[in-house]
């Protein structure tokens, strides 16, 4: 049972960041994405110290406005400070990064903060926090059925966006032109990164999310022409990481949400070498 | 020597954009008619593209005001399109020709709402009027300049509106293809619609735009073909680019002789 709810775990933080990775991908801003997962720390750590909880609403509330937060210093040190993009997202996350890390070693005594929980994540803890309710029915780990809200969150924004979400990827002077807020959609697509970071970083880590946002993606933009093919794909290359990944590490005897990582990184060196056959072919 | 007009479909008025505190347009006024084609004249870094951009509300506009159709381009996007630069996007985007042209449909859609058979139908009929209809599947990735060219002009179509801005529309396209675009733009003079092309290209001003206006950051001159583009005006918006003046002289002493290029 216990296999079971670990790798459905690793499913339902693959879906939602393979889908927004998608975007990220095409957006070619797979590096905020990388920004916002690390900078929600500080985040996580304020909002822990008020609720010591990972899926309270409040814990969410706190990273969801780092994620936004940071999204917005990145814009405004490139725009208004004339930084070139990357430099301005290399100074801003590791800012807020290392903020997280002192607040995380000035409080963590007062509270059960495990930093390397935060960084890493561990998948193998989740089975073990059953939700049972007060009539004594165990519905099974809690964490689950959080992401499980997250899916049906950033599975109808996809579905329902599609249009918008396309058009301001595609060409954004054209969105603006048509009167369909570039800059709204681009900060609702930071918001709900930072969303699923805060809601992944429990099982895999802060620090891995992003290979969940940026890996499946990037394999399946390999292998298709079409964007709503290459969201589909890249559902599918995140599950078989997933699952592919708890028997990896399994077999290994290593960490699983590095083991899914790893596996995520080998399907797309497959995909890449059949990718560069099929088309010299 | 600006010639403004009454009622009129576009109105900028004293129109000033910087970049950096450094202005790219200085001051820009001018009006134009309804059912004109016409052409932004100047050389490179003269600010045709960001006058385009501010009337799209792209860039920011440090004065002045823009009225379109006598009221604010909010209240009337539907009747405005815009052909932006074909560089401005990343071709390798995984997407089909239709699916673009569709794009010009988006304005006219509601938030949530997917493109109805009615748009899809009329998407079509774009991509048939620009002579692409059998790439309608055909990836993007996979087109000519020309043909992205084609592709963006169908979306603008699709818009289905009185005014059309186009960005360098004629860069790096083949002949065929040039000639193709500015027939069409001459079909939607001659049905009503207002057009307005950047361009850079002096030989085929005289050829392409019965409205000309002449900008290098100031506005030179606005006005109809016949009296704006003129030696004079063209060494002000030219300056003193030696060559290209002889160039320009040597042209304006050869307008009717057809150019090579032709």
């Amino acid at each position: 049972m216990n296999t079971f709810w670990i790798i459905l775990t690793g499913c339902l933080v693959a879906i939602p960041c393979s889908l927004l990775g998608s975007y990220l991908v095409l957006r070619k801003m797979v590096m905020i994405g990388d920004a916002i997962s690390h900078a929600v720390l500080p985040g996580i750590i304020l909002s822990f110290m008020i609720t010591p909880s990972f899926d309270s609403p409040l814990v969410i509330l706190g990273a969801g406005v780092m994620g936004v937060l940071t999204t917005f210093l990145i814009e405004f040190f490139s725009q208004k400070g004339k930084l070139p993009e990357d430099a301005s997202i290399g100074v801003t996350f590791t800012w807020l990064f290392s903020i997280g890390l002192i607040l995380s070693s000035a409080f963590t005594s007062k509270t059960d903060i495990d930093l390397d929980c935060i960084l890493f994540g561990e998948i193998l803890n989740i089975p073990l926090q059953l939700w049972i309710t007060e009539s004594g029915v165990n519905l099974g780990p809690s964490p689950v059925w959080f992401l499980g809200f997250v899916n049906l969150i950033i599975v109808s924004f996809i579905i329902l966006a599609y249009k918008e979400l396309f058009i301001t990827t595609f060409d954004k002077a054209f969105a603006i032109a048509i009167g369909i807020s570039a800059g709204l959609w681009h900060y609702l697509l930071m918001g709900m990164v930072s969303f699923v970071t805060v809601a992944s970083f429990e099982s895999v880590g802060a620090v891995l999310v992003i290979s969940f946002l940026v890996t499946p993606a990037s394999t399946a933009y390999l292998l298709t022409h079409d964007l709503k093919k290459m969201l589909l794909l890249s559902v599918l290359f995140g599950i078989a990481s997933a699952v592919g990944g708890y028997y990896l590490s399994n077999y290994l005897d290593s960490s699983t949400s590095a083991g899914m990582v790893t596996m995520g990184g080998i399907l797309f060196a497959i995909v890449f070498v059949i990718s560069k056959k099929l088309k010299t072919a | 020597m600006v010639t403004q007009v009454e009622n009129p479909i576009l109105e900028v008025h004293d129109l000033t954009v910087s970049y950096q505190s450094k202005p790219v347009l200085w001051n820009v006024d001018f009006s134009l008619p309804s059912g004109s084609l016409t052409g932004i004249i100047g050389p490179n870094g003269a600010g045709k593209s960001t006058l385009i951009k501010s009337i799209m509300g792209l860039t920011e506009k440090n004065s002045g005001y823009i009225k379109l159709f006598d009221k604010p381009l909010s209240k009337v996007r539907k009747k405005v399109s815009y052909v932006p630069q074909r560089e401005s996007v990343d071709w390798n985007f995984p997407t089909s020709v239709f699916d673009i042209v569709l794009m010009g449909r988006y304005g006219h859609l509601g938030l949530f709402k997917r493109p109805k058979q009615a748009d899809k139908e009329f998407a079509l009929e774009c991509l048939r009027d620009v002579g692409m209809e059998e790439f309608k599947d055909r990836q993007i990735s996979q087109l000519s300049g020309g043909q992205q060219q084609r592709v963006f002009l169908a979306r603008a179509l699709a818009q289905n509106a009185d005014i059309y801005f186009m960005d360098e529309p004629f860069v790096g396209v083949d002949a065929a293809t040039e000639a193709a675009i500015i027939e069409l733009l001459k079909k939607m003079r001659n049905q009503g619609k207002t057009v307005i092309v950047v361009h850079h290209d002096l030989q085929s001003v005289k050829k392409y735009f019965d409205w000309v206006i002449l900008i290098n950051m100031r506005l030179i001159a606005s006005g109809p073909t016949e009296t704006t583009f003129t030696k004079d005006t063209l060494q002000e918006a030219y300056g003193g680019k030696l060559t290209l003046l002889s160039q320009i002289s040597d042209l304006l002493s050869k307008e009717d002789i057809p150019t090579r290029q032709g």
